[in-house]
């Protein structure tokens, strides 16, 4: 309930397009030349210490890259990406951390601006802790490398990995070798295939069997530098009846031109395990006439490979100048059940292109779809999703529910669902409506003294409580007022 | 004593019909007045220009709220100034909590007034107080604003929010549409607890019905946009026996 | 969702062997001048994208250069045999009270068809005398596709031999529903190209029935048809399409609609025939206030494989529309329904409403669903629901408790299934005519 009003306050406060997270960390970095060449991926592996292995896959993957094509099926505008005007990797020099207290004070200074305490001890001294309060463990990856991670200790004792990728790479490479790319293959997509090729840092996970994780995991994304591509990679592995929850969080500073984030995330579950993966995708959206912003393009997919398992992708986004990006469940293992709860809110220029992908392999499949848009602005939002069924795939069962809600008569919402059923014994319900916000309920909340701006926040947030449940508390929070400060301005 | 609320020979139009042509009508605090009339005399449109709702273009007269010009100022304001529409048709708001929604409501009115924000447990004393005297169980509160709500329930729950805001003016916009006689006395009652000398009610209702539950100190009749008779409780009873029809001729 | 793109500059063998086909009968296709250029580029477009395929996002479920591979060359007119094989189908197709124009194999029949006595306000004539002789503003809307970027609108346009062109003026109210009926004869696989024109104009009201039918021995046929229809204002038109074709034969259809202001269109159509089918349907609203509803059902058994497409362009504020479709599947029957309601900028208030259900009676058929919904305006209500699954099982076990067979249970059930979208045919005969059509299917089913 505070949070409502935490909400309102926030909207009060704030002034017309201000993105809070937009300012710049001075530091000095150590970047690879711009453009991308065999030589870059080489450079990357080298700085990563990689073994061979590794490289040649990264290599692999960078020539088939240089075959395909960029997608042009959703629905969103973009001027030509020049891949050789970015850099591919950039990190904070001063490196091999043997404590947090090593890294960069800049960068702790960025974190803290954030909200994102880095330093267990803070985490631990906070004396009161309300009730049901969680702690969470950190990774904050800064531009392309992992800055910090927090309760590593505590986490080994439970037997948990996790650690930045390119630790993994080289500490647990038998691990790594089994999973990466095997639900993300190297040649999936445009934008995941470049992934492959120079993804840099990003988080591994690992529960081994029958483990709680004991806390949630989170990772920070933090894009510093100018012109810099960040491709993070993030691989979970929940063994059988494990189970983890992990957060992502990304912020970008504001900046005129375009930044590029290709980001892949693999998700692997055994029997009876689950992962359950949240978001809320803040970056940069561009300023309110259009200019600069990231270019979302993610690869995000999680693969139920074990009986009665369970992947849950829930997501906010409001950031991004644009966001492509259809975090998927195969469903493989008999009875596993996929998740996807998704707000997008886009404002502005910002256009959306997203979904998910259920593909029910295995009998007694079950999935569930939730998605709320909200478009503002001139901005252009579309849910696009696949649900499809296979032969064998019995007694699957999906129900999908897609609304849009209007801001305005100068954007869009769309949806597009493809609904494939290739069995008498699947069932499939779906259904969506778009409509704009009720000028009734506006009214209604303003004669009992709210403003129409907190009358549209409150409604908006009524409007997504059903996704909003879904993240964890300290997130819903968080996200609660992400979507009143995006809605900035929406009501004329 | 400057009245509560003065409404002056006012003219309203929706899109290209004229509804209110010349309408006049003085309340002073602690009065109930009742305005009573055929459908489409204008009674709604009455309320709605008080409380600000858009599409009502006054196109003569005024609204004084004491003394204030009323239709300067928006439906938040006014609400922050203490008044306050029970809504014939109260909308549903699906996902947003009835207790979140009064408490945010009530701190931006009281934030409107440059007064402190209520406390959480202030405010959830409060709330069961006044909800338990009107036979409101706690779970309603929990559920979306009248999402799911049964026409009696609505209507408590507009006095619910009546009583927690103190407003200073109160307009019952056809309190009685859809309630069966048990309903409608528990939501006259609760109305009846909220009569003071500092505040004024105008009941609009199509039936005398209502009255006998809510009594008023003075009875309106509207027809066709304009207040043709006034009179005291017992124009009712008479409007009753003989109809509108009546006044089809005085308009 | 496809991610690699398919090499669009190699022209595939069809194209070639199309633009051969076209260069040898291009005498035999009406129209010169600025018709023959039309086709011309209609030709050039359709060679540069080729059949299309399942890359191509509006064709992603129908692949027509794997499943259809080639266009046949033109059927021959028809001689004396073919129309005597046609007349005897001719028998058990014809609407009863309606006024039959009748094409066989692509080529419009006379001594067939019914020009007699004409109500007043109402004139017939044939494409190719159209293409030929006609004025300039029924040349331009019959031409009117070549906005369309669809390859195989395109090569309709480029090939289209004959068809029917109807205009009802203002004002007049026909009493008599007309009916196309397009038989194939021919015993060689052929391809026919047709095209149909009908103008209703202000406050004018129709009845349109189409149907296709093969004749006995007609093979392997492909049937390419286009169907260019204006509404006027205050205008009303009822429309049923039943498409019964051949079970070895294609069949590509397009009807292009606009829609005028305070006029309301009911169109129906039945997918009950052919290998290979598609029906694809562009409704537009160019006035305000208009209502329309579009139903369909798709009946496929076998080894069908049945498209309806349709897009619903609300381009002005406050129309109304309405789908309704319905697929029952059996064997290896393959339902694709596409429906894509578009809101453009400005079309405020528009009530749009999407529902379609797939019902599959066997595990090896496939019903794809793609409900879109585009909407660029916000004072809009708007929305689509789908379904897929099997027979309520508790429902046949009811039935089978009560005596039924089960076929019989089935098909009690499956006909309330189809019900809802031929329930909402206004017009009483024309939903008789629909459920006559169901029943046939269900009746061969067994």
């Amino acid at each position: 309930m505070p949070a409502v009003q935490e909400t309102v306050d926030r909207v009060r406060q704030i002034d017309v397009d201000q993105y809070r997270y937009g300012f710049e960390t001075d530091i000095e970095s150590d970047k690879a030349p711009k453009g991308l060449s065999e030589d870059t991926v080489r450079f990357i592996s080298a700085k990563k210490n990689e073994p061979a292995w590794m490289l040649e896959w990264r290599l692999e993957a960078y020539r088939r890259w240089l075959t395909m094509r960029e997608p042009e099926w959703a629905r969103v505008h973009y001027p030509k990406i020049d891949y050789q005007d970015y850099y591919y990797y950039s990190a904070p020099k001063r490196k091999e951390l043997a404590s947090l207290d090593e890294v960069d004070p800049e960068i702790l200074k960025t974190y803290e601006k954030l909200g994102i305490p880095l330093r267990e001890q803070e985490m631990l001294a906070g004396v009161v802790r309300p009730e049901g309060e969680r702690r969470i463990a950190v990774d904050a990856v800064f531009d392309s490398v992992s800055v910090a991670t927090t309760f590593q200790k505590e986490l080994k004792q439970a037997g948990v990995i996790f650690m930045p990728i390119s630790e993994a790479i080289r500490e647990h490479p038998d691990l790594v070798k089994k999973y990466l790319g095997t639900v993300v293959p190297t040649s999936d997509n445009y934008f995941a295939t470049l992934n492959s090729a120079v993804f840099s840092d990003g988080s591994f996970v690992y529960v081994p069997p029958g483990v709680r994780c004991p806390m949630e995991l989170s990772t920070y994304f933090r894009i510093n530098e100018r012109n810099t591509g960040q491709f993070e990679r993030t691989l979970i592995i929940a063994d059988k009846g494990a189970y983890v929850s992990y957060l992502e969080g990304c912020t970008a500073p504001q900046r005129d031109e375009n930044q590029l984030h290709a980001a892949v995330v693999e998700l692997v579950t055994h029997d009876d395990a689950e992962i359950k993966y949240s978001t809320v995708q803040n970056w940069y959206p561009g300023n309110s006439e259009g200019k600069g912003g990231i270019y979302n393009f993610v690869t995000k997919r999680g693969d139920c490979r074990g009986h009665n398992s369970k992947i849950s992708w829930t997501q906010v986004e409001t950031g991004s100048a644009i966001t492509w990006k259809y975090p998927s469940c195969i469903l493989r293992g008999d009875n596993s059940r996929g998740e996807f709860y998704s707000i997008a809110i886009s404002n502005g220029y910002q256009q959306v292109d997203s979904g998910t992908k259920m593909i029910h392999l295995g009998k007694n499949t079950t999935s569930r779809i939730i998605s709320k848009g909200i478009a503002a602005g001139v901005s252009q939002n579309t849910y696009r999703g696949l649900v499809t069924a296979h032969r064998k795939a019995t007694n699957a069962r999906n129900f999908t529910a897609c609304d849009s809600l209007l801001i305005g008569d100068k954007c869009g919402a769309h949806t597009v669902p493809y609904i494939e059923a290739k069995n008498s014994s699947a069932l499939f319900e779906h259904e969506a409506t778009t409509s704009k916000i009720s000028e009734d309920m506006l009214f209604y909340c303003v004669q009992r003294g709210l403003s129409p701006e907190e009358a549209v926040a409150l409604v908006v947030n009524g409007f997504v409580k059903d996704v909003l449940q879904q993240l964890p508390m300290e997130f819903a929070v968080e996200a609660q007022k992400l979507i009143s400060i995006s809605l900035e301005g929406s009501v004329g | 004593m400057t009245a509560l609320l003065e409404v002056k020979n006012l003219q309203v139009r929706v899109e290209e019909r004229e509804i209110l042509h010349g309408l006049t009508l003085t309340v002073n605090p602690g009065e109930v007045h009742a305005i009573m009339g055929p459908n489409g005399s204008g009674k709604s449109t009455l309320s709605h220009v008080i409380a600000g709702k858009a599409g009502y273009e006054v196109t003569g007269g005024e609204v004084l709220y004491k003394g204030e010009d009323l239709l300067e100022m928006a439906p938040n304001e006014r609400a922050a100034k203490g008044v306050f529409l029970a809504f014939q048709y109260p909308v549903e708001i699906p996902g947003v909590a009835t207790m979140n929604f009064l408490h945010t409501a009530l701190n931006a009115q009281r934030k409107a007034r440059g007064e402190k924000e209520i406390l959480t447990p202030d405010f959830l004393k409060k709330v069961r107080e006044v909800a338990k005297s009107l036979n409101i169980p706690q779970d309603m509160l929990k559920r979306g604003v009248n999402v799911g709500f049964s026409g009696g329930e609505k209507k408590r729950n507009e006095i619910l929010q009546m009583a927690l805001f103190e407003p200073a003016l109160c307009i019952l916009d056809e309190m009685d549409s859809g309630l069966d006689i048990d309903a409608l006395r528990v939501a006259a009652d609760g109305v009846n607890a909220l009569r003071s000398k500092d505040r004024a009610m105008v009941v609009i209702t199509h039936y005398q019905r209502l009255l006998n539950y809510i009594v008023p100190d003075v009875v309106h009749v509207m027809s066709k946009g304009r207040v043709v008779k006034s009179g005291g409780k017992e124009l009712a009873l008479e409007l009753e026996k003989s109809g509108y029809a009546q006044f089809d001729d005085a308009a | 969702m496809n991610v690699a793109l398919a090499k669009t500059d190699m022209k595939t063998d069809t194209s070639r062997a199309l633009s051969e086909a076209f260069a040898n009968v291009r005498e035999r296709l009406p129209g010169t001048g600025s018709v023959a250029e039309v086709r011309q580029r209609a030709l050039e477009s359709f060679e540069q994208q080729g059949l299309p395929h399942r890359r191509v996002e509006d064709w992603k479920y129908t692949d027509l250069r794997t499943s259809m591979r080639e266009v046949l060359p033109l059927a021959a007119a028809p001689d004396e045999a073919a129309a005597s094989r046609a007349a005897s189908i001719l028998k058990s197709t014809a609407v009863k009270g309606a006024r039959q124009l009748v094409l066989v194999d692509g080529v419009y029949a006379p001594q067939l068809s019914n020009l007699g006595k004409l109500e007043k306000g109402l004139a017939i004539r044939t494409l190719r005398d159209a293409l030929e002789t006609g004025g300039e503003a029924v040349r331009d809307q019959l031409l009117s596709s070549k906005q369309s970027t669809d390859p195989m609108v395109s090569l309709n346009t480029a090939m289209m031999t004959d068809g029917v062109v109807i205009e009802v003026s203002e004002g007049a109210e026909l009493a008599q529903p007309i009916q196309i009926i397009h038989i194939a004869s021919g015993a060689v696989p052929a391809a026919m190209f047709t095209r149909s024109l009908l103008r209703v104009g202000n406050k004018a009201k129709v009845t349109l029935i189409e149907s296709f039918v093969a004749a006995d021995g007609a093979k392997s046929y492909q049937a390419h048809d286009a169907l260019v229809v204006s509404v006027g204002s205050h205008a009303r038109l009822d429309h049923v399409r039943l498409m019964e074709d051949a079970r070895d034969a294609f069949n590509v259809s397009t009807a292009f609609v606009t829609v005028g202001a305070h006029s309301h269109f009911n169109t129906f159509n039945l997918t009950a025939g052919g290998q290979l089918s598609r029906y694809q349907a562009f409704i537009k609203f160019a006035g305000e206030h208009a209502r329309v509803e579009t139903n369909g059902v798709n009946l496929l058994n076998g080894t069908q494989h049945g498209d309806t497409t349709l897009f619903l362009d609300h381009a002005v504020p406050n129309g109304a529309s309405r789908e309704v479709f319905r697929a029952v599947l059996d064997d290896r029957g393959h339902s694709v329904f596409q429906g894509r309601i578009i809101v453009r900028p400005d079309a405020q208030k528009t009530d749009a409403k999407m529902m379609t259900r797939a019902l599959l009676l066997s595990d090896e058929a496939e019903a794809d669903n793609k409900p879109e919904l585009e909407i660029f305006a916000d004072d809009v209500t708007c929305g689509h629901g789908a379904t897929t699954g099997a027979l309520d099982q508790s429902l046949l076990f009811y039935l089978r408790a009560r005596g039924l067979p089960e076929k019989e249970a089935q098909a009690l059930l499956i006909e309330a299934f189809v019900g809802e979208a031929i329930e909402s045919i206004v017009d009483d005969n024309l939903r008789d005519i629909a459920v006559g059509a169901a029943r046939r299917w269900l009746a061969a089913r067994g």
